[in-house]
């Protein structure tokens, strides 16, 4: 890696109500790029990427320790307001989430209003929903509830609505584990048009999916990051064992 | 067909037959209540009746009207209320809870739903009539508002707690401040519910006679303002009823069944807007 | 293998095209055999077996091809179970070849055959024992994973080469003596040139067996210059 990481995680300890749920993660996420993450559930992934823009922290009983730092400074700095990190660290969820009483423009500007952004909301939301590659099916419709939407349709409203505060990093929990192969082919096109502009770090169950959108993968075992690569060489020659058990299907 | 057969579906029709009549004998007072409010109360209506100051015994003519006005401002009085009271408190339920203080409020809140509507009259009586040495509005408003606070907390706490977590995420990870997610998307969200639960509440407050007796007590002129004691439907039909007077009596009936109207066109638009709310949500 | 793969049907798949691919290595080294034999023990009966024997072995790499195809397809398979994948391609290709170059060998031994013997074939001999030596090691080492007897293989080659020049020399002189033997000479120095050849084969097999196991490219280092980092697996 030459240019220096983005994110990157030093000695990160997480837990969950006394259980140690991830332990003495250092991983580094390169810029313009995307990070896979995967693992069998409860190996820790989900709760490394909620720590990185400090979600962890507000669910009841769960703490984390350690450091991590974007663009070198420590986010759990005292001098660092979670709020103001997770607008540089948006974050799209597994299930499309769109805030049901608010219309497609409305979803997308709800970060900007709700954060008493000025400026042109009109052309961001129509910036935005480009970047999603979602303009063309819903420039039609914008004030329509966006619960009307196809769930692929709502997963890139998510993705759109996040883009409007403007972030630097895009964190993605299993966005397309609800979707179908098509709402998937278009998100993981999507994953590759974004990382010109932002840094990405999608959490997957899918290997194939790792396999198709990421530069470099990280594979945490049981709380544990056992190993991270180049996705190349994660699923064609890994160093450690248990990445090979893994990929190959050997767990269980 | 075998024996065992037979006796099941015998049994199965038995059970059934049970259910309806015991939903038949359910159905009585209720029938019959309307039944009594509607024919003795029916004759009495009028233009007049709703605008009308009373009148004295004997003299014919006169209405509710300062009654109609009175509980509307004193249900509108107790909503000023009670309505931040327990929806803020409902929302505080939901989201916190699971802490030491929000299990002391929620067990106050279940104990408070419990307490004879009587005696929140006295309390109020006490807390507010004795200081001010006069029977108000306001003290009848906040005795009705005592009894809003409680259930309105709680069906506040679980249409919120209703609220999918993945929409609370969503707006934490666009950097919206906890307070503005629980007001702006949470209770957004869950507001076409509460609405609801508002008018229900509404529906109650207004029927209740026992916390109003001693505390905004009657008045049989207009009143609008807090510190005065004001007429309302409930205590004006108590006051008629337990009078010795025959044209009294009428307009009791007739009040109760204007009173029967408001309530029961209250409840209807809860209901009516709990499906509507369904049906855009399905 | 320590652990199976959780599916076991995927498993019994991956094992089966292991087997296949070590009977149809089977078949090779029984072909190479008997086609050096025919020529020492001028049968010609054992020559005609190999060219027939040869129509099994091209059939089983078409079989070998379509179960990796199908595997590349159905299972995305990853890390070792890519590795071997596409090493089984590779080697199918190898075995198939030899084959072929055992019916060469056969062919030459029919004409061998048509003709009485000269010189003697105890080089011939030799260099057949050391290539089917070869295939027997490469195809031992990817059954058992064992890259040393697989890099074993790979320095033997010389040994090959080395015979195989002697028995070049050795018929050269036998043309320089007798140029009625030309004729002779040639079809046998066809023959050891085939084996010759086998060994090559052998060898990459052997290689494809280090990639396989270790997951790094030992072919070829040179045309990489220095870039081949030494890896612990």
């Amino acid at each position: 890696m030459s240019a220096p990481a983005k994110l990157t995680a030093v000695d990160l300890h997480a837990f969950f109500r006394g259980t140690e749920v991830l332990r003495d993660v250092s991983l580094e996420i390169p810029p313009l790029s995307v990070t896979a993450i995967i693992g069998p559930s409860g190996c820790g992934k989900s709760t490394f990427l909620r720590c990185l823009n400090r979600m962890h922290e507000l669910t009841p009983g769960a703490h984390a320790t350690g450091r991590i730092e974007l663009d070198g400074q420590d986010v759990y700095g005292r001098d660092v307001d979670p709020v103001h990190l997770r607008r540089r660290v948006g974050m799209v969820f597994q299930r499309p989430n769109p805030f049901p009483t608010m219309s497609i423009f409305d979803n997308v500007a709800a970060g900007l209003r709700l954060n008493r952004i000025r400026g042109d909301h009109e052309a961001s939301v129509e910036r935005c929903l480009r970047q999603a590659a979602l303009w063309d099916e819903v420039k039609d419709r914008l004030g329509a509830s966006a619960l009307g939407l196809s769930g692929g349709q709502q997963q890139r409203l998510c993705i759109a609505r996040a883009l409007a505060v403007e972030p630097e990093v895009l964190l993605m929990d299993e966005p397309a584990s609800a979707l179908d192969p098509i709402a998937t082919a278009k998100i993981e096109d999507l994953i590759h048009e974004l990382k010109t502009r932002y840094t990405i770090a999608i959490v997957t169950h899918n290997m194939q999916q790792a396999a198709r959108v990421s530069d470099r993968t990280a594979f945490f075992y049981m709380g544990d990051l056992v190993e991270v690569g180049p996705t190349e060489q994660i699923f064609t020659t890994p160093r450690e064992q248990r990445t090979e058990d893994y990929v190959t299907g050997k767990f269980g | 067909m075998s024996s065992a057969l037979v006796r099941r579906r015998a049994v199965d029709r038995l059970m059934t037959a049970l259910a309806a009549v015991a939903v038949a004998v359910a159905l009585v007072p209720l029938a019959s209540v309307l039944w009594l409010v509607v024919s003795r109360g029916a004759a009495g209506l009028s233009w007049a009746f709703f605008t009308h100051l009373p009148t004295p015994v004997g003299e014919p003519g006169g209405g509710i009207g300062n009654a109609l006005v009175g509980t509307l401002y004193l249900v509108g009085l107790a909503c000023l209320i009670g309505l931040p009271v327990g929806i803020g408190a409902g929302v505080y339920l939901a989201e916190r809870g699971d802490s030491p203080i929000g299990r002391g409020i929620r067990f106050t809140a279940d104990v408070l739903s419990g307490v004879p509507s009587i005696v929140v009259g006295v309390v109020a009586y006490g807390l507010i009539v004795v200081p001010m040495k006069r029977f108000s509005a306001i003290a009848g408003a906040v005795a009705l508002a005592i009894l809003m606070v409680p259930t309105l907390a709680r069906s506040t706490e679980e249409l919120v707690r209703l609220v999918p977590g993945a929409l609370r995420e969503a707006s934490l990870a666009l950097g919206v401040p906890e307070w503005k997610t629980s007001l702006r998307v949470v209770l957004r969200t869950a507001l076409g519910g509460i609405v609801t639960a508002v008018l229900i509440a509404v529906a109650r407050a207004a029927g209740e006679t026992a916390p109003l007796l001693f505390t905004a007590l009657n008045n049989q002129y207009w009143n609008l303002k807090p510190d005065q004691p004001t007429a309302s439907l409930t205590v004006q039909i108590f006051n008629y009823a337990i009078s010795p007077y025959e044209d009294w009596h009428a307009k009791a009936w007739t009040a109760a069944l204007v009173l029967l109207l408001l309530v029961g066109s209250l409840n209807l638009l809860a209901r009516f807007l709990s499906r509507s709310r369904l049906r855009s949500q399905r | 293998m320590t652990p199976t793969h959780t599916d076991k049907s995927y498993e019994a798949e991956l094992s089966g095209l292991r087997d296949r691919l070590l009977e149809m290595g089977g078949l090779v080294e029984r072909a190479i055999d008997a086609s050096v034999r025919a020529i020492t023990e001028r049968d010609t009966a054992l020559a005609q077996s190999v060219k027939t024997g040869d129509r099994e072995i091209n059939r089983m790499e078409v079989e070998i091809d379509n179960g990796c195809r199908r595997i590349l397809a159905l299972r995305q398979p990853a890390a070792s179970d890519l590795r071997f994948i596409t090493t089984a391609l590779k080697i199918v290709t190898d075995l198939e070849r030899m084959g072929d170059l055992a019916v060469n060998i056969a062919e030459r031994a029919m004409e061998l055959n048509q003709t009485p013997p000269v010189a003697p074939m105890h080089d011939l001999s030799k260099l057949a024992d050391l290539s089917e030596a070869q295939l027997k090691k490469a195809l031992d080492a990817f059954v058992t994973h064992d890259v040393e007897e697989a890099e074993e293989v790979m320095h033997r080659d010389d040994l090959l080469d080395a015979l195989y020049l002697k028995i070049f020399n050795d018929l050269l002189a036998i043309m320089m003596e007798d140029s009625r033997q030309i004729r002779r000479a040639t079809a046998i120095m066809f023959a050891a040139k085939h084996l010759e050849r086998f060994g090559d084969h052998a060898t990459n097999l052997a290689e494809m067996v280090v990639y396989m196991v270790r997951g790094t490219d030992v072919r070829h280092p040179r045309s990489r210059g220095e870039d081949v980092p030494p890896h612990q697996a």
